[in-house]
């Protein structure tokens, strides 16, 4: 990555990535005025995007497309160690039939009927 | 005494050292943040039916933050590549724009947090709801602050809809409910409010965790935001002395805030849209 010329390359792709992330910041606002049929469905789609989004900044502007094994090596542990804490939450959730109940609901925010004032 | 590998790549990683410790340093932000969003997880789906507030926050504003972060991010790339080219003067207008996106980010966020500490959710003796602003705009007030003052009413402007009622209903009034068309005032009495609290970290778990997280992301950007306009500075001077030790240093604070943008990716579906 230390060639100018190598660097000029890069600046194009940068831009498309730039491009990219701003049109993947679109779908994401434009995904709130469509009603999926559950909350898991919706929160599922929207990480899908975010993580999308999230690749492209790690991959091309943190240059982890084409980093050093040590990196990767810090990375795979950090994603295990990731990965461990997120399947412990979900696994607490279904330790809970109530938390689960609310996950698998229907409506994208199933709401009491709470008397609305005035 | 020079310390060793700040240029010069080390045999065994083929790094230099600084960059193997901004890597270590953002595995465990990717641990802190990762804690948080768990957290943010297990409250979201543990939270009773109508108690997660929904659509309080202003999305438009929300996304106009997000882009000024992307253009940040760009900026910052663009700045490290211009240095490796030797354009020092590119260097200095792309972080330039990157510290102003820096400044735009946290204003917004502090008008979007005057926002909540400005309205109000009150609970009724009867068991209704409902969400609006206090005449007057004060801030911070409370069920105790009732008291304390010892008001026998309270003049309160509604929004249009309470956050609790069904989500179709709700969004089509988001944008209503975000300008400036809330009801007239009515008048509660003091007696029949059993709960009065701002939206601040004490309203709700939701509130908790957002102020939480995007506090600590705030932090994150501010703290960014020093060590850029340090080496767009004085720090600056590097350059002239060391050129390749200094684009490594903007190559390690664009890491860090690419990391910062990154986890905004996430935060803002998340707290804005879910």
């Amino acid at each position: 990555m230390s060639d100018p010329q190598h660097i000029a390359k890069h600046v194009k792709v940068y831009i498309t990535v730039f491009i990219a992330l701003l049109v993947g910041t679109l779908v994401t606002v434009m995904m709130y005025s469509f009603h999926f049929s559950s909350v898991a469905v919706t929160i599922t789609i929207a990480l899908f995007i975010a993580t999308v989004k999230a690749s492209l900044v790690a991959g091309f502007f943190m240059h982890l497309v084409s980093e050093r094994k040590a990196i990767y090596a810090i990375l795979a542990f950090t994603a295990f160690f990731f990965a461990g804490l997120m399947a412990l939450t979900i696994w607490a959730t279904h330790d809970n039939p109530d938390l689960t109940k609310s996950l698998q609901s229907a409506p994208h925010a199933a709401v009491a009927p709470v008397p609305h004032v005035p | 005494m020079d310390i060793p590998y700040v240029v010069k790549l080390r045999e065994d990683t083929n790094l230099y050292n600084a960059k193997v410790g901004i890597w270590l340093f953002l595995a465990s932000e990717v641990m802190l943040f990762g804690a948080l969003f768990s957290s943010y997880i297990l409250l979201r789906v543990g939270a009773p039916h109508g108690t997660w507030p929904h659509g309080l926050l202003n999305i438009p504003i929300g996304t106009f933050n997000t882009t000024v972060l992307i253009t940040s991010s760009i900026t910052v790339v663009m700045a490290w590549a211009s240095l490796k080219m030797g354009n020092f003067g590119k260097f200095r207008f792309y972080q330039a724009i990157t510290l102003l996106c820096a400044l735009s980010f946290l204003t917004i966020k502090t008008f979007e947090y005057r926002d909540k500490f400005t309205h109000y959710e009150i609970w009724k003796t009867d068991g209704t709801r409902l969400t609006g602003h206090i005449e007057g705009t004060p801030w911070f007030w409370n069920t105790a602050t009732l008291q304390e003052k010892k008001l026998d009413h309270v003049t309160v402007h509604p929004d249009a809809h309470h956050y609790a009622e069904p989500a179709q209903a709700h969004r089509a009034e988001v944008k209503a409910e975000h300008g400036a068309d809330h009801a007239a005032g009515i008048s509660i009495p003091t007696a029949e409010i059993s709960r009065l609290s701002a939206f601040v970290p004490a309203h709700s778990t939701y509130f908790a965790i957002y102020f939480t997280l995007t506090a600590l992301h705030a932090l994150h950007v501010f703290g960014g935001a020093l060590v850029i306009g340090y080496l767009w500075g004085p720090g600056a001077k590097l350059w002239r002395t060391d050129p390749d030790r200094f684009t490594n240093r903007i190559e390690i604070s664009g890491l860090f805030w690419h990391f910062v943008d990154l986890v905004w990716i996430f935060l803002f579906p998340v707290l804005y849209l879910l």
